[in-house]
């Protein structure tokens, strides 16, 4: 007789800890051949809100650490995704429908790409940042800083690869993350959040929201304590990208708008995104006077 | 007259006696206004078909020229001429040959720079001194900085693709300054412009367009359509235009992010801000109090990035108040073509309202307020430099910004609630600190939400500094290699 297995529960990840919907919501989630996997909780706009909550109190310690603190922080995650690989592989693999050869070579990316982008951290400032050479006798600097609190809708295909290249970058920068999953693949997010509250990373700094993005990410556009919103994820709505943009005018979030189509994710993703995130500032002190 | 500020006048002109200034006037014959001007489309002045409008000066109120209003179908010429040259001319040509027409246009204003500056402060009622001194030279230093980049964008770090048409829509506070700011960098990344300046300041712009005739720039690359908000509206919202560059207020600012949203059109907008002015007791004094009158009375406050919250420090508040009072009554508000002139006129009867109002809502909750006492010339439009104590968090002279020669001060005891109380605002674009331990400046700094500190020092710019702001003062920076970033098309794959 074969064992009967115990099977997860997949909640959200917010400040650090696993709470289901307040809602008392779930949704059904199926593998790539329509084949029942899990209920996944179905984040609302209270879940939404507490997210914020728990970005917006994480945001001064984390933004406030060394470059290189963030830096081994961000390294770790990977150390322990390599650790726990023929998990990533599983869930890829079954959310994705990809070969076993195929689910590997995403989890390698992956992996990589965190620490690709790990290794930003302490480089980002001195690639944007830099002297000015005013016109006068004064010392003139300008340095990024992290915007704040963002939300990010993460890519709706790629559930793993595409979910570590839009989160890296926001936290390597020093900001924190409120991240709307995949709807059809949520789990290697909620197996990613459970490396990311093993690993060091503070609860809060990133918070995972499975559920239905075209939802919740109407009340993150609109809320007036998140910085900046990653379109990504929408790529393909141009009317609900649209709406979200313009609900982000409002107090005037920076807006990493959607693509036409998802992109692809193996592709060298520049500097791009961390630098949508960063604001700039200018020092200006007389020198000598 | 408060009994307070006769006693100050009689102990001033007891101490300034024999000391009273002659008239300097600067001479207005090396300016020709045109009775009447039309829209500047693919290099010729053409009429426009909207409803013309008077441009005046706002010392005497005396009209200066009727301006022609560019309507939707204006607008979309002049996108149109815009297309055509960046198609068939400007995207083609080299970067260092774009450069060549970026160093001429700067070495043509710096000849025809105190034309240019006596124009600028008869339209817009700013003193000579600053359009002459400040105005005119940096705009000159934009264009031949970023003449340099033109042939150097792999350098950049934004990659060397041009995005287009730019649209762009500038505002009255600094009119030739603004139209420096935006079209350099758009031209230098190979870009081509339809720029509208601002309805009551637009002379100084349709002087450029001589130079860049002047210059012998190709037709179309420039286009200035002159016209109000609705003018604005129809060039942020045409359909040809690949980016947008807006410099006002937030509130346009968030109606432009709204219109935009869902498009490809790149935006960057540089909008309001009510900076602090933080001076610590250890502040070096007398430069710290020319710091606070620079700034908030430079340009007659009319500037994103004044300095309208003073923070001082509890300690010193006594001295810093009774030194800037002093200070303040010594400035001179009139003629702004008089060279001995620090205040000029406020722009227009329309800003002129605002600020008395804002005024007015200050006393009534509860501020105390003070003017320097000056005789105000009975035409025109004129605020005298005015400071309101008392000042809490909650009142809306605190939270507001004025945008006029008006100075709101707040206390406080620690670093923290300076910082706290800094911060405790929408806007982000700039800020002051005065102080004269090093750690504690990069301390303030460091903390600070402002795209630009100024650090015992205050509104100095320069074209190779970025200038920009946080959270509601806008997103993107001008100057610098991050100007750069406005106006080409980014790598990766969105914004």
């Amino acid at each position: 007789m074969s064992r009967v297995d115990v099977r997860k529960t997949y909640k959200l990840f917010i400040g650090g800890q696993f709470p289901r919907s307040e809602s008392g919501y779930s949704y059904v989630v199926e593998d790539s051949l329509g084949r029942f996997v899990a209920n996944a909780a179905k984040a609302s706009r209270k879940d939404a809100r507490d997210a914020v909550v728990a970005a917006r109190s994480a945001a001064k310690d984390w933004s406030g650490r060394t470059a290189y603190n963030r830096a081994q922080v961000v390294y770790r995650v990977a150390e322990i995704m390599e650790d726990r690989r023929p998990q990533f592989v599983e869930a890829v693999r079954q959310s994705e429908g990809l070969t076993a050869a195929r689910a590997n070579g995403v989890v390698d990316a992956s992996i990589d790409r965190l620490v690709w982008y790990a290794g930003w951290a302490d480089k980002i400032t001195q690639v944007v940042g830099g002297a000015n050479p005013v016109a006068g006798p004064f010392f003139n600097l300008s340095t990024p800083e992290p915007t704040g609190v963002v939300a990010v809708v993460a890519p709706e295909e790629s559930s793993l690869l595409g979910l570590v290249s839009v989160v890296a970058p926001v936290i390597v920068t020093g900001n924190v993350a409120i991240v709307m999953s995949s709807y059809s693949r949520p789990l290697p997010a909620v197996t990613f959040a459970e490396v990311l509250a093993t690993s060091d990373v503070p609860g809060g700094v990133v918070n995972i929201l499975t559920g239905d993005a075209a939802q919740t990410a109407p009340w993150l556009a609109a809320h007036m304590d998140v910085n900046a919103i990653d379109l990504t994820g929408i790529a393909g709505n141009a009317e609900l990208a649209t709406s979200l943009e313009r609900e982000a005018a409002e107090n005037l979030k920076r807006v990493r708008r959607a693509p036409d189509a998802e992109p692809d994710w193996t592709a060298d993703p520049g500097t791009a995104a961390l630098t949508a995130f960063l604001e700039t500032k200018t020092v200006w002190h007389p020198i000598g006077v | 007259m408060t009994k307070s500020s006769r006693s100050l006048r009689s102990e001033r002109s007891e101490r300034l006696e024999g000391f009273e200034y002659a008239p300097a006037p600067e001479s207005r014959a090396v300016v020709d206004i045109k009775p009447s001007y039309g829209l500047f489309v693919n290099g010729e002045f053409v009429d426009g078909h909207g409803k013309s409008f008077k441009t005046i000066s706002p010392a005497t109120e005396e009209v200066l020229a009727e301006v022609a209003e560019a309507d939707d179908a204006d607008v979309d010429a002049a996108v149109r001429a815009a297309r055509r040259a960046y198609t068939r001319v400007w995207s083609k040509l080299p970067g260092r040959e774009r450069a060549k027409y970026l160093y001429r246009i700067a070495r043509i204003i710096q000849e025809r720079g105190r034309e240019l500056a006596v124009l600028e402060s008869i339209d817009n009622g700013k003193p000579i001194k600053e359009s002459r001194d400040v105005d005119v030279p940096i705009a000159a230093a934009h264009f031949f900085y970023y003449a340099g980049w033109a042939d150097k964008l792999e350098y950049g770090g934004y990659g060397t693709q041009s995005l287009g048409v730019a649209g762009q829509v500038i505002p009255w506070n600094f009119p030739l300054l603004m139209l420096a700011w935006k079209i350099a960098p758009a031209l230098a990344c190979g870009n081509t412009v339809v720029l509208k300046p601002a309805e009551t300041t637009p002379l100084t712009a349709l002087l450029f367009a001589e130079i860049c005739q002047q210059a012998d720039l190709p037709p179309g690359v420039v286009n200035i359509v002159t016209g109000a908000g609705a003018t604005g509206a129809a060039l942020v919202e045409h359909p040809d235009v690949d980016k947008v560059a807006f410099t006002g207020s937030t509130a346009v600012g968030k109606a432009i992010a709204r219109a935009v949203a869902g498009s490809r059109k790149k935006v960057t907008l540089e909008l309001g801000g009510k900076a602090a002015n933080i001076v610590f007791d250890d502040a070096p004094m007398d430069q710290a109090i020319e710091g606070i009158v620079n700034g908030i009375f430079f340009n007659q406050g009319h500037v994103c990035c004044a300095g309208s919250r003073l923070l001082v420090q509890e300690n010193v508040y006594e001295e810093v108040l009774d030194r800037l009072k002093r200070r303040m009554a010594t400035l001179r508000v009139g003629d702004p073509l008089d060279k001995n002139t620090d205040v000029g006129a406020i722009n227009s009867a329309e800003q002129l309202g605002r600020i008395r109002e804002l005024s007015e809502i200050g006393e009534s909750e509860g501020s105390e307020r003070w003017s320097a006492p000056c005789d105000l010339p009975s035409n025109g439009f004129w605020f005298p430099p005015t400071v309101f104590t008392g000042v809490s968090q909650a009142h809306r002279i605190a939270r507001e910004e004025i945008f006029g020669p008006v100075l709101s001060v707040l206390t406080f005891r620690t670093p923290a609630e300076a910082i706290e109380k800094a911060n405790n605002t929408p806007y982000g674009l700039s800020a002051g600190v005065w102080t004269d331990k090093g750690s504690r400046i990069l301390k303030m700094a460091n903390a600070l939400k402002a795209g630009v500190v100024w650090a015992n020092t205050f509104n100095k710019f320069d074209p190779t500094s970025p200038f920009g702001g946080y959270k509601e003062s806008g997103y993107g920076r001008e100057g610098g290699r991050h100007g750069l970033e406005a106006y080409l098309s980014p790598h990766g794959t969105a914004k």
